[in-house]
């Protein structure tokens, strides 16, 4: 019952990029959810990706983080991770946060102890029975309920949140693993306008720190976050570019915002 | 270390659990040490083998609440690992019934019997009771590793779960029940002379081992404590609400299965082990797919993810199953059968769990 195993711990961003997705095909009974896609992320970079239902953007997700395997292509973290070849935990701890579209916290826990529970720490069994929470840490998650706005409800069973404060929380959780890269799945669905913007505020702040992808819908959102936008469409991308010339392409007006 | 366990329980919950202590290993033994036999508060001889084997039961609840009720992983095989142990002991107290069988032999009387020559050589070894101690602890949790790890290494999860530990159980009986395998068939091990030298007909020889017994579920319960309070227990917990994000969040959920449904087996052995001689006989029939499904339905009774729940449990249904083979022993299965209905139904947290809704209801009509 030992640690993870993961040889190299340090992330090579020498060429500028965090993640490389090259010729990725996945196929479920027949259906291209990726076909031959190419995507690439800059280290530290706000990315948002777009695209109709059934573009393949949950799925590329789940390629990213080792829930499904591609039948060929190649998906690397830095230069040096070759993430289809690792497992879910072992690409958390290289430094992959996600956030689910449905917002997954542990609601039978506290805020405080689903903090606890993502914390970047040691995480093998008997590291879990032996060591307590050190001061240290306590001050990270902290901070951490400082940022997501949650001061308050730290003691509150996270069941009893409201759902955007669940969203908040998860991304809350996904930042105490100090991951490199963040891929957010549909952050602000189903928020009010008010949770809308300050969540727009948060992924704002983090950008930098972070490589953050974000998948979205919600078009006014997209905006008031976005530098680069990518549009994906039957499991490729369609365009990549500002916003403003997105919305202005063709192609993209043709299958997707048109409509 | 020892701020470690004071912490586990508060001032009044230690008081409480000690106050239980010692009703059970002093002052119980007194009253049927020191008291007359017709008194009203006489404790009789055969109350100690009685309560001795609820307390194996109560072990068993603890073991199940930890793999089901707190990682949600339902076993419907854990009568396994309990006759692993059982039989263990069975064989150890088999031996050491030396010549003083029916047929006089050295062998035990089922293989005379069968008309076998030599000890098999499983058996050899049974003859030194440290060896059989070893064979308990170590023999439940290995099958339970190896068991275990190919299945969550397969991501078998829920139902499935269940269902290929009750096929466990189903197979590991029809094996113990024939002949050939060398464990007494379908009559099982039986006709105990002593242990470590002391005949298990004295009536102390019985209250040393329900005091034993009550020892170790004591020891077994502080570490469950122990565990479920540490951040393991929320890691379990998490595990069981949402496994998926508990494996992004980092965590290999396979080694934190592992570890508790190891554990789990393990307390599980012990039980049987304490169980055998108290009862007199371990027999296939503890393996019958019923029985580890009895198992869980004194933890679901008592309260799944409580600690507390499982030994309630435990005691409220044997306690049940004691009163109902007396008065009306046609019934039993039905009241069980009922029971687990209206708990599964209307109470999901168990007896513990209208216990506490009670509690705290009377609280906040205080505080108004």
């Amino acid at each position: 019952m030992t640690g993870v195993h993961i040889k190299d711990d340090s992330i090579d961003t020498t060429h500028g990029c965090i993640l490389y997705i090259e010729d990725v095909t996945v196929s479920f009974d027949g259906f291209k959810a990726l076909n031959e896609l190419n995507l690439y992320i800059d280290d530290g970079e706000l990315r948002c990706i777009i695209g109709p239902n059934g573009a393949g953007k949950t799925t590329m997700m789940d390629v990213i983080t080792g829930k499904t395997r591609p039948d060929h292509g190649t998906v690397f973290f830095g230069q040096n991770h070759d993430l289809t070849k690792m497992t879910e935990y072992e690409i958390s701890h290289a430094g992959i946060g996600r956030k689910f579209q449905k917002p997954t916290v542990f609601l039978n826990h506290t805020v405080f102890e689903n903090l606890e529970l993502a914390l970047h720490t040691q995480k093998d069994v008997w590291q879990s029975l032996t060591k307590p929470l050190t001061g240290k840490q306590k001050d990270t998650i902290e901070e951490d309920l400082e940022t997501i706005g949650l001061k308050e409800q730290k003691n509150l069973r996270a069941g009893l949140l409201s759902h955007g404060q669940k969203q908040w929380l998860e991304i809350g959780m996904l930042l105490v693993q100090d991951p490199r890269l963040l891929l957010i799945d549909e952050p602000v669905a189903g928020m009010t306008h008010q949770e809308t913007e300050h969540t727009a505020e948060l992924l704002k702040s983090l950008a930098g720190k972070h490589s953050i992808v974000v998948v979205e819908h919600e078009m006014d959102f997209i905006r008031s976050i976005a530098n680069r936008v990518t549009v994906l469409h039957e499991g490729h991308v369609l365009a990549e570019g500002k916003m403003e010339d997105v919305q202005n392409d063709p192609k993209v007006i043709e299958v997707y915002l048109g409509s | 270390m020892i701020k470690k366990i004071t912490i586990l329980h508060s001032y009044k919950g230690w008081l409480f659990i000690f106050f239980l202590m010692a009703i059970a290993t002093v002052l119980l033994p007194f009253l049927n040490i020191f008291l007359p036999e017709d008194s009203v508060l006489h404790i009789p001889d055969y109350m100690f083998a009685l309560m001795g084997k609820y307390l194996c039961y109560a072990l068993v609840a603890l073991a199940i609440d930890l793999i089901w009720g707190y990682t949600g992983i339902l076993s419907l095989g854990h009568g396994v690992f309990f006759s692993m142990g059982g039989y263990a002991m069975g064989m150890y107290l088999m031996r050491s019934v030396g010549k003083e069988g029916v047929y006089k032999s050295d062998l035990p009387d089922f293989m005379v019997f069968l008309d076998w020559k030599e000890l098999p050589w499983y058996w050899y070894g049974f003859d030194y009771f440290a060896f059989t101690l070893l064979v308990i602890l170590i023999l439940p949790g290995l099958f339970a590793f190896t068991f275990g790890y190919f299945a969550f290494k397969s991501r078998i999860k829920g139902v499935y779960f269940a269902i290929i530990t009750q096929a466990m159980t189903y197979a590991l009986m029809l094996l113990f029940f024939r002949n050939e395998t060398g464990f007494g068939g379908n009559n099982g091990l039986t006709d105990f002379k002593r242990i470590l030298g002391y005949s298990l007909q004295e009536p102390s020889t019985k209250m040393g081992l329900y005091i034993i017994t009550a020892v170790v579920l004591f020891l077994s319960y502080l570490l469950s404590r122990y565990i479920v309070q540490s951040k393991l227990g929320r890691v379990l917990t998490a595990i069981r609400d949402a496994e998926s994000r508990v494996m992004f969040s980092g965590y290999n959920t396979i080694h934190y299965k592992l570890f508790i449904w190891t554990l789990s087996a393990f307390l599980c052995g012990i039980a049987g082990a304490l169980y055998v001689p108290q009862v007199g006989i371990i027999n296939p029939s503890e393996m019958q797919p019923s029985n580890s499904i009895e198992m869980a339905i004194w933890v679901a009774v008592g309260g799944r993810g409580t600690l507390s729940g499982a030994l309630v449990g435990a005691g409220l249904v044997n306690g049940a199953k004691s009163w109902f083979t007396v008065t009306a022993p046609d019934y039993w299965l039905y009241f069980l059968g009922a029971l687990f209905i209206v708990v599964t139904l209307y109470f999901q947290k168990g007896f513990v769990g209208i216990f506490s809704h009670f509690n705290s209801k009377g609280k906040v009509r205080e505080s108004t």
